[in-house]
């Protein structure tokens, strides 16, 4: 019993991580279930949703900030397709890997300048940022709503894409890029919705996680990035439910390691999962089999 | 064999190469140390090692590999261990909360080349499970072992060998570097120039090697380099190996010109300017990660300084302040990367024989032209 007293707090923070993991997870399986390219700059959409959050409550009621940040969240993953990612349709994919990359840079080098490279505080949202008590652990309120939150949305995305026409049109192009564009599928909106979709749920992830950590600095999309990455890797990448899966497995072991005292290594675990996942099953989970991975 | 206008040509390379250096020492016996330049030139020179050994791995072996940082932060500490005085490890001015383990030290050649050894060993140890993999796995996978060797050396347990996640100084850097046997000091800048220019011309003669051409067939095709009898684990494991040697001291070198190390800069964003430097320059051309570097460290560091200035802005925008400098700079790479992905050079060399071939064109064109007006 005192043993789950002192681990309960880990555990919940885990799974609140978890949580968060899962929506930018989302965002990154889907564009490399479609286009086949590590959106490296996700992590720092992320980033800037949280900074626009910052910049927007500080002039703003948070009933209108809030919308607008996930809005203007939308527009630049939009923004970001459009312009860096669609023109090299037909380069090869170490030139698109290359160009987010490059978008990553640029994101986080206007951070830096808008911020001057300080840590923003992040607003504290009433409700969700309250501190309770459950089981005698303090924790907020936000890390409870996190998974409900989390798995809601990723039901209803399931749906989305069982059920609706654009829905069956992304598994389409999922499944073979060049012959549903010769059915007419408009390859490039279906693209776009994408990113929005992706875009959108990084903004609300970016809004759990930041009530949580309550400091946005330029630099503090890179590393969850990279995890949700893994997290899409380890869950089977293109599969969305997968995805929601590794991140929260990442999310509380990572916060277990941190419970253990071994804070330096909770990001190398991560990545050691990455490789160990690779080279044992490198379809994840729950990933369909493809030949060109390995 | 090689005819004669060949053989001149690389003469006149050699030469104008020469020159350069000569050059290089004459201005920095003239100009005061102090200035600008020459912080420029010699974190150009090392970036230029690092950026050339990406390319080796990425422009001709076709790896897209990220974990160059890495690499460069092995070499960094081994050689600050290893050329730190041993009275200095024992003291309590450097390694403050630990007892340092290595009780020697060692000059600063067998530094640096323990430096791109004990590199290449990682390499070649994290090469056999990783260079199964392809393309963006396999920068993901190099990416995460990058960051997974910055957690060891920052790990506490490592302390007596790492000092920990502080600061590593004190060992031999640019300004205590001497003509072997005398007490003559070599010119910090020349150093560093004649140092990686060493690298790189080793690099370039393995390029054009029967190596080499093995290199750039696993990158054109690999089933058809396979079937030609290119044994692709071995091949791919020797180009990531004598990449990360070359990582391993250009990190050394880096930690040279730095005067002090520490764990915390050789993140992944690192590894990421090496590869916008590669991709400035041209992926797969050596020549062109060399002027890359230059031209990415002087418009970083010094030529875009005066965007920062708030005091430069004009119409009273306030549009330039701290920070200014790098997005202006971003926005460069983007559409360098967007429109020009070939790079400045592309896949090209910088070669005496293009240019002679251009000036010859452009003199007969001239010729024709004084020819036509005549006769009209």
């Amino acid at each position: 019993m005192q043993f789950l007293q002192n681990s309960l707090p880990y555990l919940l923070a885990g799974i609140s991580v978890g949580g968060q993991y899962a929506l930018i997870a989302i965002g990154y399986t889907m564009v490399y279930g479609i286009l086949r390219l590590i959106n490296f700059a996700h992590g720092d959409v992320f980033m800037a949703a949280g900074l626009m959050m910052v910049y927007l409550s500080a002039t703003l009621p948070l009933y209108l900030a809030i919308p607008l940040t996930l809005l203007a969240t939308v527009l630049l993953g939009f923004i970001i397709e459009r312009v860096a990612y669609k023109p090299l349709r037909s380069a090869p994919r170490m030139s698109v890997m290359i160009s987010a990359i490059g978008v990553s840079y640029l994101i986080q080098n206007c951070a830096l300048y808008f911020t001057g490279g300080l840590a923003k505080v992040y607003p504290a949202i009433p409700w969700i940022s309250d501190t309770i008590t459950v089981w005698g652990a303090v924790t907020k309120r936000v890390t409870l709503i996190t998974p409900i939150l989390t798995l809601v949305l990723v039901v209803v995305l399931v749906l989305f894409i069982r059920y609706t026409k654009i829905g069956l049109a992304m598994r389409a192009v999922a499944k073979d890029f060049e012959t549903s564009q010769l059915m007419g599928i408009k390859i490039n909106s279906v693209i776009s919705v994408t990113f929005i979709i992706g875009s959108l749920l990084a903004a609300v992830g970016s809004l759990l996680y930041f009530s949580n950590y309550a400091s946005v600095t330029p630099t503090s999309g890179g590393m969850p990035g990279l995890k949700c990455f893994v997290a899409a890797v380890f869950g089977g990448i293109g599969s969305i439910p997968g995805a929601v899966i590794g991140a929260f497995i990442i999310g509380i072991c990572e916060n277990i390691i941190k419970g253990l005292g071994w804070t330096t290594f909770s990001d190398a675990f991560t990545f050691a999962l990455l490789i160990v996942i690779l080279l044992v099953k490198p379809t994840g989970l729950f990933g369909e089999k493809a030949t060109d991975k390995v | 064999m090689k005819t004669k206008e060949e053989k001149r040509d690389s003469w006149i390379a050699m030469g104008l190469l020469a020159g350069f250096y000569v050059l290089l020492l004459v201005v920095e016996m003239v100009v005061p140390p102090t200035h600008m330049l020459f912080s420029i030139l010699k974190k150009s020179a090392v970036y230029s090692l690092a950026a050339v050994s990406m390319n080796l791995l990425n422009g001709f072996t076709g790896l897209f590999s990220l974990g160059q940082a890495g690499f460069m932060l092995m070499g960094a500490y081994t050689y600050a261990i290893l050329t730190m005085p041993v009275e200095l490890k024992m003291g309590d001015s450097v390694y403050k909360y630990y007892d340092c383990i290595v009780h020697f030290q060692t000059g600063m050649i067998p530094g640096l080349l323990m430096a791109g050894l004990v590199a290449a060993l990682m390499a070649a140890l994290i090469g056999i499970p990783v260079l199964r993999l392809k393309s963006d796995y396999l920068g993901i996978a190099t990416l995460g072992f990058a960051e997974i060797i910055r957690a060891m050396f920052q790990w506490d347990a490592l302390g007596p060998l790492t000092n920990g996640a502080n600061i590593l100084s004190g060992f031999i850097d640019l300004n205590h570097v001497y003509f072997p046997f005398t007490q003559v000091k070599i010119p910090p800048t020349f150093f560093v120039f004649l140092l990686s220019g060493g690298c790189i011309a080793v690099i370039v003669l393995l390029i054009n090697s029967s190596y080499g051409r093995a290199f750039k067939a696993i990158r054109d095709d690999e089933t058809a380099a396979e079937a030609m009898g290119i044994n692709l684990f071995h091949y791919k494991e020797l180009s990531f190996v004598i990449s990360s040697f070359f990582a391993g001291i250009s990190g050394a070198l880096l930690a040279m010109y730095q005067f002090t190390v520490k764990a915390a800069p050789f993140k992944t964003s690192m590894t990421y300017e090496i590869l916008l430097i590669v991709v400035i320059g041209g992926i797969g051309s050596i020549t062109g990660s060399c002027i890359g570097s230059f031209l990415f460290i002087a418009c970083n560091e010094w030529w875009l300084r005066f965007l920062d200035d708030a005091s430069n802005n004009i119409l009273g925008l306030n549009i330039l302040r701290s920070g200014f400098r790098k997005v202006v700079f971003s926005v460069v790479i983007m559409v360098i990367v967007l429109f020009f992905s070939r790079g400045l050079m592309g896949d090209r060399e910088f070669s005496v024989k293009r240019i002679r071939k251009r000036w010859e064109k452009l003199r007969r064109r001239g010729k024709d032209a004084a020819k036509g007006g005549g006769e009209a």
